[in-house]
């Protein structure tokens, strides 16, 4: 190994890291766990599970709602969560965050109340085709029930949206452009500050699906402009079953709410009612308190180490598995060549071996990568395959489990009976 | 490694390389599509009968390789057969699969189709094993209900 991998390695303590996080120690079928499927989702550091356990053990209640002890203490810990997320990704106010279940659910909820209520017969629906079904389906759903056209910018043949395509797509007709800032299949970092800025100058509602980028780089929602700018807990060391929804004020007051139910009203009467104020507009009963503490511990962990240096090391891992794998001729990697265009991600096939031989061979060797069509199949169509295999890696991981992971590849084709001796 | 070995045998990977079964077939009787579309498997079947006898079978398509050698076993298995053999062979093929027939007398006449019967402990790949035996059993049930669309 080369001086220039120590010193990558030292960007961050990634031995102390390890230490914080328990599952990484277990054995998979005798073997170290190498965990390369951090794109699906991440796994949690003790702070986090510690947070949830003293949150049940000590705060729970339901908030806003009642006058006792355990009221006041959960709802202190379910806005605490809320300002730490405000906080997070640079928004101006917390009224500007609303909790949902997932990325999924936070794109539902605009689709179904601003898209239902404000995109009309003719108007245009631009995305991305690399974008994950959740960024697809509800486009779908408007564009079918309102009579509008959904259109998509596609990739080049290194994995980018280039300025002429985004320009082509995006015309006075378009009233909404949704885009991964990531993509989570060919790890592309989009131009989503000048996407977004076009889509403005167009009258367009902008969206960034921030479900692979806010994990691993510094989101700033303001410098962004975005309208709205949704992500996961689960994919940045937080539970499953909480997300979150940012969008500007002005849009979000317009917007009827997604649910109805309770802590989302003002006045019921039997036949009307008034809404709540934002964000409890958006947020129709008991909601996952414990996984916003989850998120909020989460957070407060991934600020003790940095962003700028998990995108950093990230960046120097990705580079060093791009340059390893790459030396495999009978390997085909999609997306962008270069790390620095790109997160920590990345698709590929083995030459004559379905995905799901790689994935089953690969978890012999301990190694945990996803196969299939990664919820992106007009992607999939895009690039001319039909499955691939992903590799994703998050700050935790080191320069020897790629090592592993390549050592592990060069047996793929031998296990299928090619060059067999 | 040994779970490896057992599941990618030699008669495995032979099966999934050998193309002789993966083909079209000139004005087929029947043609039934089958696929998971979790996966990518999908792979359509195409059959021409002498009366109640299978008189030839064969696949395309693309899948994993348990997914491909499986088809590949089966029809080495069913041509020539009667329909009702085949669904004896499917029974006793997804039994095994299941582990609801163990018994190894009763699992010989599957033949190289045996290969795949510690698939049975990896429940993520059950679902390729099984693909193509489910759509024969699709295919037959539109030959014995001919009114069924093709």
């Amino acid at each position: 190994m080369s001086n220039g991998n120590v010193m990558q390695r030292d960007i961050l303590d990634v031995n102390k890291i390890r230490k914080d996080f328990p599952i990484l120690s277990i054995k998979v079928k005798g073997k170290d766990l190498v965990y390369f499927d951090n794109g699906a989702t991440t796994q949690k550091p003790i702070s986090v599970i510690k947070a949830v356990e003293h949150y049940n053990e000590n705060l729970n209640g339901n908030p806003h709602r009642g006058a006792h002890y355990l009221g006041v203490t959960s709802t202190e810990a379910y806005e605490g969560a809320r300002e730490k997320v405000r906080a997070f990704i640079g928004a101006k106010k917390s009224s500007e965050i609303i909790f949902t279940r997932n990325t999924t659910e936070s794109l539902n909820l605009i689709a179904y109340s601003y898209g239902l209520n404000f995109v009309n017969k003719g108007d245009e629906i631009v995305i991305a085709i690399s974008e994950h079904h959740s960024n697809i389906l509800p486009w779908q759903m408007v564009a079918r029930v309102k009579g509008a056209v959904l259109k998509y910018m596609y990739t080049n043949e290194d994995g980018k949206i280039t300025e002429e395509e985004y320009k082509n797509k995006i015309t006075d007709k378009t009233k909404i452009v949704s885009i991964a800032q990531v993509s989570n299949v060919l790890g592309t970092k989009y131009p989503v500050k000048d996407i977004v800025k076009y889509a403005h100058e167009k009258g367009a509602v902008a969206i960034v699906d921030g479900a692979q980028s806010t994990p691993h780089m510094k989101v700033d929602v303001s410098d962004l402009d975005a309208d709205f700018f949704v992500f996961s807990g689960h994919k940045m060391l937080a539970s499953m079953g909480i997300g979150v929804l940012y969008g500007k004020e002005e849009l979000l007051n317009k917007m009827p709410p997604f649910l109805g139910g309770g802590d989302m009203i003002e006045y019921v009467t039997e036949q009307s009612a008034t809404f709540a104020e934002l964000p409890f507009k958006f947020e129709a009963g008991t909601q996952n308190v414990e996984g916003a503490v989850s998120l909020g511990a989460a957070i407060d962990y991934l600020n003790s180490i940095g962003l700028d240096k998990i995108e950093a090391y990230e960046q120097k891992l990705t580079e060093y598995a791009l340059k390893k794998i790459s030396e495999l001729d009978y390997v085909t990697v999609y997306g962008p060549k270069n790390a620095k265009d790109k997160g920590g991600i990345i698709s590929f096939n083995v030459k004559d071996v379905h995905p799901h031989d790689v994935a089953t061979i690969l978890n012999s060797y301990g190694v945990a990568v996803r196969s299939g069509h990664h919820c992106a199949q007009p992607l999939m169509k895009h690039l001319g395959i039909q499955a691939s295999s992903r590799a994703s890696f998050y700050f935790y991981n080191t320069f020897e489990e790629i090592d592993k992971f390549i050592e592990a590849l060069k047996n793929v084709r031998k296990w299928l009976g090619y060059g067999r001796s | 490694m040994d779970d490896l070995s057992m599941i990618y045998s030699q008669i495995i990977t032979e099966h999934n390389q050998d193309t002789t079964n993966k083909r079209g077939i000139k004005d087929p009787d029947l043609k039934e599509r089958g696929h998971n579309p979790s996966c990518g498997d999908d792979i359509t079947l195409s059959l021409k009968f002498k009366g109640d006898v299978i008189d030839d079978i064969a696949y395309e398509g693309s899948g994993c390789a348990i997914s491909q050698a499986s088809t590949s076993m089966m029809i080495d298995l069913v041509k020539g057969k009667t329909v009702e053999e085949a669904l004896d062979y499917i029974k006793t093929f997804i039994g095994m699969i299941k582990k609801e027939i163990t018994d190894e007398k009763e699992l010989e006449k599957l033949e190289d189709a045996i290969a795949l019967k510690n698939i049975s402990m990896m429940p993520a790949r059950v679902k390729c094993a099984v693909l193509a035996w489910h759509t024969l059993d699709e295919a037959i049930k539109k030959k014995k209900k001919p009114n069924s669309s093709k």
